[in-house]
């Protein structure tokens, strides 16, 4: 067997699988609370669209639910085999938010079984209560990963001995270490933003197809809605969240803002790169505006550090801070361009009681899902780049975390090509579904899914046989 | 009992709820991939479907349960674990991702090339799975995993007696649980047909599990003597209890008694992990590494056993809910009214 350093391909590794479980997160945590908005809607106005339509988003749910719940499997075997001597070191503090993250996923599985089966048998609203914690144990769920990732970030709530050995515990403390609350509320308002757009973008791909009954035009109002809610609530969280990063984390703020040399009047470059000799060059420059955003009420007398100000070997090299800065560009540019679409459709209720009516904006909608899931994982790249070089920031570099084991790279690649190979099956799945959906029109709906009702009797009625049953 | 000792059978708690009824899933692949072909393995998969429809997602958990309790818990022995027995690991997590995709495409697709491609990759999955699993405890209860987070030989480790018995039983043992679980199954939807062709391999299975239970003590004699002389002696009663409810179901089965079968079923699984625990105590990695030397601190154990009241508050009642709805049929699963699977569609 070939010997490979491991470390690079533990990053990637790490980098590409949770790139894709976080792709399903949204899905998770949002789309069980957008099913029940209609769920509530069909119940409440006896309205057969709204039950139709939560019907199947729930049987979609329970796919991606499915691929969500593997690959976050695969991440828990991953701590062990990519990082060990960082579990061996610090999984005794790091392991707490997981803990609590495991009482949520076990909530989450056992409701999403209730809910999806209980289409049929269960009563209408004892049935729309049962996805509730659902929604509460997404919630929680990416509360307590996140809050574990917050913990690398600003670790607290352990003491070290001379040895360097873990020998106390704070639960509390590490829960709810510095970074927690708002780097939390953070993801879970993007999972909200991004499951939003993303199932709405799906809806008005097919209104531009031509598909405009009134259960197109709910499967796209729902979901578009929640978006448009949560990204103007996103920006103000983000930016405090920077503000956050400014104060604490110094090191990663000069790479998201590219400043070479510590100063005031820093200005916000848009693009642009560092060059090998720690130049800015490239890009567009708005004078002063970093320094303005990193602290309002001093304006463009703010001091930044910049990287001169840090050892070279404490912070991102080079090219991580590029990687960083092209990130956080690409995060707060498409946020943008999400928040002026958010803006558009308001207006457009505010004024004409209805969502826009132009080609362009359902053009530019059903590409928003896919933006959104970009702007994510910048935002994430922003993150764990910038905490370079270390895993635990300040007490454990990552070179010091990885496994020894040569093979790495094995993994690695048996790992892309079977998310590749996942991932394409998963959308050609997904697809299937709802070709056949159209193909059977609005009426019983045949399909069975992992934990899903066969038929599309409304939600107390009895067990219809549909057509073409098999005697069992 | 102190601190540790508890959080070390809140673990092995976890580990006999992923064998009972992660297990029982294994198995049902086990059953479904030796069913044969498309016509004549429909009926029995139908079944089997139906049987692990909507429990399989939370049968699953138990394993992040474990996980994550030794991880935190057990830090250098999970560093120790993963740094020696990547390999098994490495295939049982892509084996889960095999099982677990293609279980829930299976239900979805409808052309039966589809079908079949999907449910051979659920059915392998579940074989590779379980005998991983099995060789992973093998390697741990034989003493290969060495303390202080540091590695053991790669392939050894895995591949030697006492793991091969332990991957060999995990799948035996898999199988008999879950054929024993379809056979009430198949009675309680009325299926007679069904319920013989389940009984008849529940039995076959139990048989050969048995046999590879007691060749595996000989083995261990040999191979892993602080785990042969735990179990002749700490675990002794436990390993009796294993075979008693061996027996005594094995005896019903026979007679064709329903209900009473499942708990004894379950008794011969649980037994057997918590005789493995047992036989093993007082080390986490027999003989390198003891469960007080292990344990993290107290802060952290003491919020391990925290989560585990919550979970007992919370999470129990809600698993019982989902297994009494499902029990009493109101969760209308497939294969009541499956529609056939269309060719070419
Ligand atoms: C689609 C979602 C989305 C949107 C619209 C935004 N972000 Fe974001 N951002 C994320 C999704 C995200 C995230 C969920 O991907 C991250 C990664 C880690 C985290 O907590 O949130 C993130 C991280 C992240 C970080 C790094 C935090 C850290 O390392 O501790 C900062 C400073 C910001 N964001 C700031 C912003 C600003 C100023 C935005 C608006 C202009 C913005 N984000 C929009
Ligand atoms: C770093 C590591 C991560 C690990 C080890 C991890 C682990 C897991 C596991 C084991 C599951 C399956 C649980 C089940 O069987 O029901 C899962 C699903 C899930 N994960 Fe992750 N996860 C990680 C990252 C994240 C992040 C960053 C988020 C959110 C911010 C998140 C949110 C969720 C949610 C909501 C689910 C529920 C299933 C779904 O909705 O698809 N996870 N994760
Ligand atoms: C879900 C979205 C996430 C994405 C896209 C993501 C992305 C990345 C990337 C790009 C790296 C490699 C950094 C580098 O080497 O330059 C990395 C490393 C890592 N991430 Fe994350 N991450 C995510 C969430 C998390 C969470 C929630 C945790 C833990 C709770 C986590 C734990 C780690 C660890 C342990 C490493 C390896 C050490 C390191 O390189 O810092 N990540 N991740």
């Amino acid at each position: 067997m070939l010997a490979v350093n491991p470390l690079p391909w533990a990053r990637s590794q790490m980098a590409f699988t949770l790139a894709f479980h976080i792709v399903l997160v949204p899905l998770g945590v949002a789309w069980a609370a957008m099913a029940l908005i209609a769920n509530y809607k069909a119940v409440k106005h006896d309205d057969p669209d709204a039950l139709l339509l939560a019907q199947r988003w729930s049987k979609y749910m329970a796919v991606t639910f499915a691929v969500g719940a593997v690959t976050g499997t695969v991440l828990s075997f991953e701590f062990g085999l990519l990082w060990p001597r960082f579990m061996g070191k610090f999984g005794a503090p790091f392991g707490i938010p997981f803990a609590l993250e495991g009482l949520f996923f076990f909530t989450e599985a056992i409701f999403v079984a209730i809910y999806i089966y209980g289409w049929r048998r269960l009563k209408p609203w004892p049935h729309f209560w049962t996805g509730v914690p659902i929604v509460v144990a997404g919630i929680g769920g990416s509360v307590s990963v996140v809050a574990a990732n917050a913990w690398m970030n600003e670790p607290s709530g352990f003491t070290l001995n001379s040895a360097g050995k873990v020998v106390k515990v704070d639960p509390i403390g590490v829960i709810f270490n510095k970074a927690m609350p708002l780097q939390a509320a953070h993801m879970v308002v993007a999972a909200y933003l991004v499951g939003g757009f993303l199932v709405a973008s799906v809806y008005a791909f097919g209104m531009l197809r031509g598909r405009r009954d009134r259960y197109h035009r709910l499967g796209f109002i729902i979901p578009f809605t929640v978006a448009a809610i949560v990204t103007p609530i996103q920006m103000g969280v983000g930016d405090a969240l920077a503000g956050w990063v400014y104060r604490n984390e110094p090191q990663k703020f000069a790479a998201i803002e590219l400043v070479p040399k510590t100063g005031d009047d820093i200005p916000e470059t848009l693009f642009g790169h560092l060059d090998s000799n720690n130049q800015v060059v490239g890009g567009i420059k708005i004078p002063g505006l970093a320094s303005i955003l990193s602290d309002p009420a001093d304006g463009t007398s703010t001091v930044v550090q910049g990287r001169n100000a840090f050892p070279a070997d404490d912070q991102p090299t080079r090219s991580e801070a590029n990687v960083v800065h092209l990130a956080w560009d690409v995060m707060v540019g498409l946020a943008s361009l999400l928040f002026l679409l958010s803006v558009w459709y308001g207006l457009s209720w505010l004024f004409r009681r209805d969502y826009p009516r132009t080609k362009w904006f359902l053009r530019i909608a059903s590409i928003s899902g896919i933006l959104a899931v970009v702007t994510m994982e910048a935002g994430w790249v922003v993150t764990e780049v910038g905490r370079q070089p270390w895993v635990v920031r300040n007490y454990m570099r990552v070179g010091d975390a990885t496994t020894g084991n040569t093979g790495v790279w094995i993994t690695f690649l048996l790992v892309l090509a079977l998310y590749t190979g996942l991932g394409v099956t998963t959308i050609l799945v997904l697809r299937g579904m709802s070709r056949r959906y159209r193909e059977a029109g609005g009426e019983a709906d045949d399909i069975d899914v992992p934990y899903g009702p066969n038929d599309g009797a409304g939600p107390a009625g009895p067990a219809s046989e549909p057509a073409g049953v098999g005697a069992r | 009992m102190t601190l540790d000792d508890a959080v070390a059978v809140v673990l092995f708690f976890g580990v006999t709820a992923y064998a009972l009824f992660g297990g029982a899933d294994f198995g049902a692949g086990f059953w479904d991939l030796i069913a044969g072909g498309a016509k004549r393995g429909a009926e029995p998969r139908a079944v089997i479907d139906h049987s692990i429809g909507p429990v399989w997602e939370a049968n699953h958990v138990w394993l992040i349960f474990c996980l994550v309790v030794l991880w935190t818990a057990f830090s250098t022995a999970f560093a120790s674990i993963t740094l020696t027995l990547f390999v098994p690991l490495t295939l049982a997590a892509v084996g889960i991702v095999f099982r677990g995709a293609s279980f829930a495409f299976r239900k979805v697709v409808f052309r039966t090339r589809d079908r079949r491609n999907f449910g051979a990759a659920f059915a392998s999955s579940s074989v590779l799975v379980p005998y991983c699993m099995g060789a992973v405890a093998g390697a741990i209860a034989s003493g290969r995993v060495p303390a202080g987070g540091k590695a053991g030989d790669p392939w050894s480790s895995w591949v030697n007696p006492t793991s091969i018995v332990g991957g060999v039983l995990a799948v035996t043992v898999c199988a008999y649980l879950s054929a024993v679980y379809l056979t009430a199954d198949s009675k309680r939807l009325g299926d007679p047909a069904m319920e013989g062709y389940f009984r008849v391999r529940a039995i076959a299975a139990g048989l050969v599990a048995g046999v590879v239970a007691a060749v595996g003590i000989v083995v261990f004699h040999h191979d892993s003597t602080y785990l042969f002389h735990g179990l002749l002696s700490r675990a002794l009663p436990l390993v009796v209890l294993s075979a008693i409810c061996g027996i005594g179901s094995l005896v019903l089965l026979v007679r064709g008694a329903g209900g009473v079968v499942r708990i004894l079923a379950a008794g011969v699984v649980a037994s057997v992990v918590l005789g493995w625990g047992v036989a093993q105590w007082p080390y986490l990695l027999p003989t390198s590494l003891k469960v007080s030397q292990g344990a993290a601190p107290s802060g952290t154990l003491w919020a391990v056993l925290v989560v585990f009241a919550l979970a007992a508050v919370i999470i129990l009642p809600a698993l019982g809910l989902l297994y009494v709805l499902d029990q009493k049929s109101l969760l209308p699963g497939e294969g009541t009214n499956e529609p056939e699977p269309v060719a070419g569609h």
